[in-house]
């Protein structure tokens, strides 16, 4: 940006604070937490000394540990399923024209903009309904629980997934689906040669989004559980309700370290993605 | 892409082009695009819009003595409620509280997202990163940790004692349900609008100078009219999420701010009340459809 | 021809082309993009067609590829009929306007791709590529990465890219299109000079009526999806079939009159001017006058041949020519003089008089 146009004196330094005062509101929560997750003081906003206690704590509770495998199951799962179906979704939109297509495409929209506590209400009296159907006409007696959470979650995942890959596509030279053509591809080794190398950063942006959404899911999750299926952000919503204490900060660290760590190797695999590679 | 693979045996000789191949050509590739949107397609209609249906008609059902659901004889009663004061309340405090949270973040974000636009690339990158990493680290806890911060004996109040403030007890308060919206939302705001800034073509502003406007006349005349589209896109996703907010008041407000997605959410697991629960989801939902929809029609972009 | 060369040479008499294009209409929609053409393009001919944006030659162009089918019409490639075959079964290869090449490949393995495509292993694909690689001059760069390469070494590896496949005919996009000046008329010695040595017909599309004269052997002018004229440059420019083909290619005047006979054309002005041409008196055509067919001499000078009186408006100095445009009575004229050491100069507002021989100008159906 020229000099002459770029904002000097006054707007100039207050548009530089206004950056850094963002940046210290975003992290110093987050700073703060990770550090009292550390203190030794019952109390849980102050500064008791140094401490492991709190992690200890969370490493024994066979409540908090079934909640965490029982997240990154769901998350697993729900994530396989939407990026599949999110990206042929995506495919279909992108490359095709068919009857239905609008519909479907307003349709895909709708679990983005939804609330989540109206998605939570939806699910809720789906299975109820859907349960009592399932009895009535197979006598299957189902209830809430692992496959009731899982299938909510893919159902708000598939459309952001959808997204994701429809941006790379949209965004990649059709040509160049006609040029593997032109050279002796079958639409399939178009497909696996061509477009799916371009569009691979996108499926994976989409299953790192996939991730976080089920990971991160509380209402929806909480009305969708059943007995013996809770999620580790249920529980711990659960926990704070009761009555704030350290074991849900040292809770919190290990959920805050996980996140990060998903998005730091997102990021490492983009740029090594970038990187050069041969067929 | 037209091309289509040709509905002919591989073995066969090729044949000479008519109208008729053409056109089955094509019926064929629409095939292949149904059947390729089919399963999500299906797993939605399932899964997204019978549950929506199924809520519709919950709204018209009655709530029976003991908190379960007749289902039968349809009413509208549970909208009715809607009117009454208590309801009435909610939805305005709701709708007023996202509504500051939504000025709030756009005052913070805009300049901020300014300023990003107009770093060199390699800087942008770098400070795009560090907004994105907040943004993807878990809801809850970032709002479990203005409940530490905010707490009493917590850091907030001790630091404000220290610089003889006095003691703050912004816990399960509005001003603290509006923090916790801010912090959780601000980056649905820099999005958006850091992407519609750094689209404009800053020779814009230059030209604006060189028509002898100032600093805040290319703001207001210039810069705010092109980067609307940014702005609309970042109020409502920050604006509907805030509507129905439930995490966040939970933890950080108290039984004094009773918001729209608690109360629902009590309707289905305390008070019993499913038709009720369901025909405020449905408002929610319709006030956000509606939203949404005047976005798109002013001609909107994809978020 | 003995009997023995009779038995060989098989029965028949003229080689089968290339492409046989027979009845090909293409439409989209309400749309016709190309409208009952027939086409036959020869066996190692260098061939181009031409029209403005929209004239229907890039769709040609993509159903002999195969990229799209025809709606009506026979396509024949050396005799089978292609034309509802899909592009990765015909024996044509196309080299995109864009490229087209693979971001996600480097240069040997995008060069390569058709090769793996129909099934040759990795090692035996890649040494193939190479020997082409070495073909376009790019050897050393291999590994490099599309976005790595200037715009012409790009082109040079779709070059490379769609002749590896040893295909019977090349397609070629608009080749030329994104390359500077100087770039493209190097390129252009160098795909006909690669076209010689393949001996493949090379069938290439462009909006550039210099390029289409420089490079080919036969040209299609389309216009509006309708084939115009197929000739030789020499012929095109010669003897242009209608007032279009005449006005696209080249520079040129175009008289209005009727045919009075064979060697005479009534102008509109009245004047009675030398014309060669086959058409019925009292068709209404046009003279095309090329420029550098006129000559400019002072008014009142003898002059043999046809001639219009005008006046100098203006001269435009060129460096290796000068180029005048006359006032007529009835409209403007342009004509180039070589810039020759000697030459009368006419400023402008000067009285001159126009002419021309009778055969040096060639007379177009409206």
């Amino acid at each position: 940006m020229s000099s002459a146009v770029a904002p000097r004196g006054w707007t100039k330094f207050g548009l530089h604070l206004n950056g850094w005062l963002v940046y210290l509101f975003f992290y110093a929560p987050i700073i703060l937490l990770v550090v009292f997750s550390f203190s030794a003081s019952r109390n849980v906003g102050t500064w008791g000394g140094w401490t492991f206690e709190w992690y200890g704590e969370f490493a024994d509770s066979q409540n908090a540990r079934n909640a965490l495998s029982a997240s990154l199951k769901i998350a697993i799962v729900s994530t396989a399923v939407s990026v599949v179906l999110g990206t042929m979704a995506a495919l279909s939109l992108e490359r095709f024209t068919f009857r239905g297509k609008q519909v479907f495409d307003g349709l895909l929209y709708l679990p983005i903009i939804i609330p989540d506590v109206t998605m939570a209400v939806m699910m809720l009296l789906f299975f109820a309904e859907f349960f009592d159907v399932l009895d009535f006409l197979f006598g299957i007696e189902t209830r809430k629980g692992f496959n009731s959470i899982v299938a909510s979650h893919i159902a708000f995942s598939i459309s952001f997934v959808s997204v994701v890959v429809r941006a790379r596509l949209a965004g990649m030279d059709t040509k160049l689906e006609e040029a593997a053509l032109d050279l002796y591809a079958t639409r399939w080794k178009a497909f696996r040669y061509v477009t799916f190398p371009q569009i691979m950063p996108g499926i994976a942006g989409g299953a790192l989004l996939a991730m976080t959404l089920s990971l991160d899911d509380v209402v929806i999750t909480q009305f969708v559980a059943g007995p013996g299926w809770t999620t580790l952000p249920v529980y711990v919503f659960g926990l704070i309700r009761r009555g704030v204490t350290p074991l849900i900060n040292a809770i919190s660290v290990v959920m805050l370290v996980g996140s990060m760590t998903l998005v730091v190797l997102s990021i490492v695999v983009e740029r090594a993605r970038g990187g050069s590679r041969s067929e | 892409m037209t091309v289509a693979e040709a509905p002919v045996d591989r073995e066969v000789d090729a044949l000479e082009a008519t109208p008729e191949f053409e056109a089955a050509a094509e019926r064929q590739e629409s095939r292949r695009g149904f059947l390729m949107a089919l399963p999500a397609y299906a797993y939605l209609v399932l899964f997204f819009a019978v549950p929506l249906v199924i809520v519709v008609v919950y709204s018209f059902a009655t709530r029976n003595r003991f908190g379960g659901t007749d289902l039968s004889g349809w009413n509208l009663d549970s909208y009715a409620k809607l009117g009454e004061p208590i309801v009435r309340d909610i939805l305005f405090r709701s709708v007023w509280l996202a509504l500051i949270t939504t000025v709030i973040c756009l005052v913070i974000a805009y300049p901020f997202a300014y300023f990003l636009a107009t770093r060199s690339p390699a800087i942008r990158n770098v400070m795009l990163v560090f907004v994105m990493i907040p943004f993807w680290t878990n809801f809850l806890v970032r709002n479990y940790a203005w409940r530490v911060i905010l707490g009493n004996d917590g850091p907030l109040t001790r630091t404000t004692e220290a610089i003889g403030l006095g003691e703050q007890e912004l816990l399960f308060s509005q001003t603290a349900v509006v923090l916790g919206l801010v912090y959780g939302f601000l980056p649905f705001m820099i999005l958006p609008l850091y992407a519609a800034i750094e689209r404009i073509d800053h020779g814009l502003l230059e030209a604006s100078r060189d028509l002898y406007a100032n600093g805040y006349q290319s703001f207001r005349r210039v810069l705010l009219p092109l980067s609307m589209p940014g702005v609309i896109a970042g109020s409502i996703l920050v604006f509907v999420p805030s509507l129905g907010a439930y995490v966040t008041p939970e933890i950080l407000g108290g039984a004094k701010t009773t918001l729209l997605g608690s109360y629902i959410v009590t309707q289905f697991l305390t008070a019993r009340n499913w038709p009720l629960g369901a025909s405020l989801s449905f408002v929610l939902m319709a006030i956000m459809l509606v939203t949404t929809i005047i976005y798109f029609r002013k001609g909107g972009r994809t978020l | 021809m003995s009997s023995e060369e009779q038995v060989i040479a098989g029965d028949s008499q003229t080689p089968t082309a290339a492409v046989t294009i027979t009845g090909i209409t293409k439409r989209f929609g309400d749309v016709v993009a190309v409208d009952n053409i027939d086409l036959e393009i020869a066996d190692g001919e260098f061939f181009a067609m031409l029209g403005p944006s929209g004239c229907g030659k890039t769709t040609t162009l993509r159903m002999i590829a195969g990229l799209d089918f025809p709606t009506e019409g026979s396509l024949k490639i050396f005799g089978d009929e292609v034309g509802t075959l899909p592009p990765n079964k015909r024996p044509v290869n196309t080299v995109f306007q864009n490229y087209a090449l693979f971001p996600h490949l480097n240069v040997i393995d995008n060069v390569a791709f058709g090769l793996r495509m129909q099934g040759i292993s990795r090692t035996t694909a890649r040494a193939q590529a190479a020997e082409l690689i070495e073909l376009v001059q790019l050897t050393g760069l291999e590994t490099r990465k599309p976005s790595q390469m200037s715009g012409g070494q790009q082109q040079r590896v779709a070059l490379a890219r769609a002749l590896v496949n040893h295909p019977k005919v090349l397609l070629l996009d608009e080749p030329l299109g994104a390359l500077d000046l100087k770039l493209r008329q190097e390129m252009q010695g160098e795909l006909k000079k690669l076209q010689k040595e393949l001996g493949i017909s090379f069938v290439f599309v462009t909006h550039d009526q210099e390029e289409a004269l420089t490079m080919s052997d036969r040209i299609a002018v389309m216009d509006e999806g309708k084939l115009l004229q197929v000739a030789t440059p020499e012929e095109i420019y010669e003897h242009p079939a209608n007032r279009f083909v005449a006005d696209f290619i080249g520079q040129t005047n175009l008289l209005d009159g009727t045919v009075e006979n064979n060697d005479t054309v009534c102008l509109a002005n009245g004047a009675r001017v030398s014309a060669a041409s086959s058409f019925a008196a009292g068709e209404k055509v046009a003279v095309s006058l090329r420029p550098e067919r006129a000559r400019i001499q002072k008014r009142g000078a003898a002059s043999d041949g046809a001639a219009v009186d005008g006046v100098v408006e203006s001269m435009t100095y060129l460096g290796n020519a000068r180029v005048y445009n006359i006032k007529l009575d009835w409209m403007d004229l342009e004509v180039r003089e070589e810039n020759r050491p000697g030459a009368t100069l006419h400023a402008p507002g000067a009285e001159v008089t126009i002419s021309w021989d009778a055969t040096a100008v060639s007379v177009v159906a409206d």
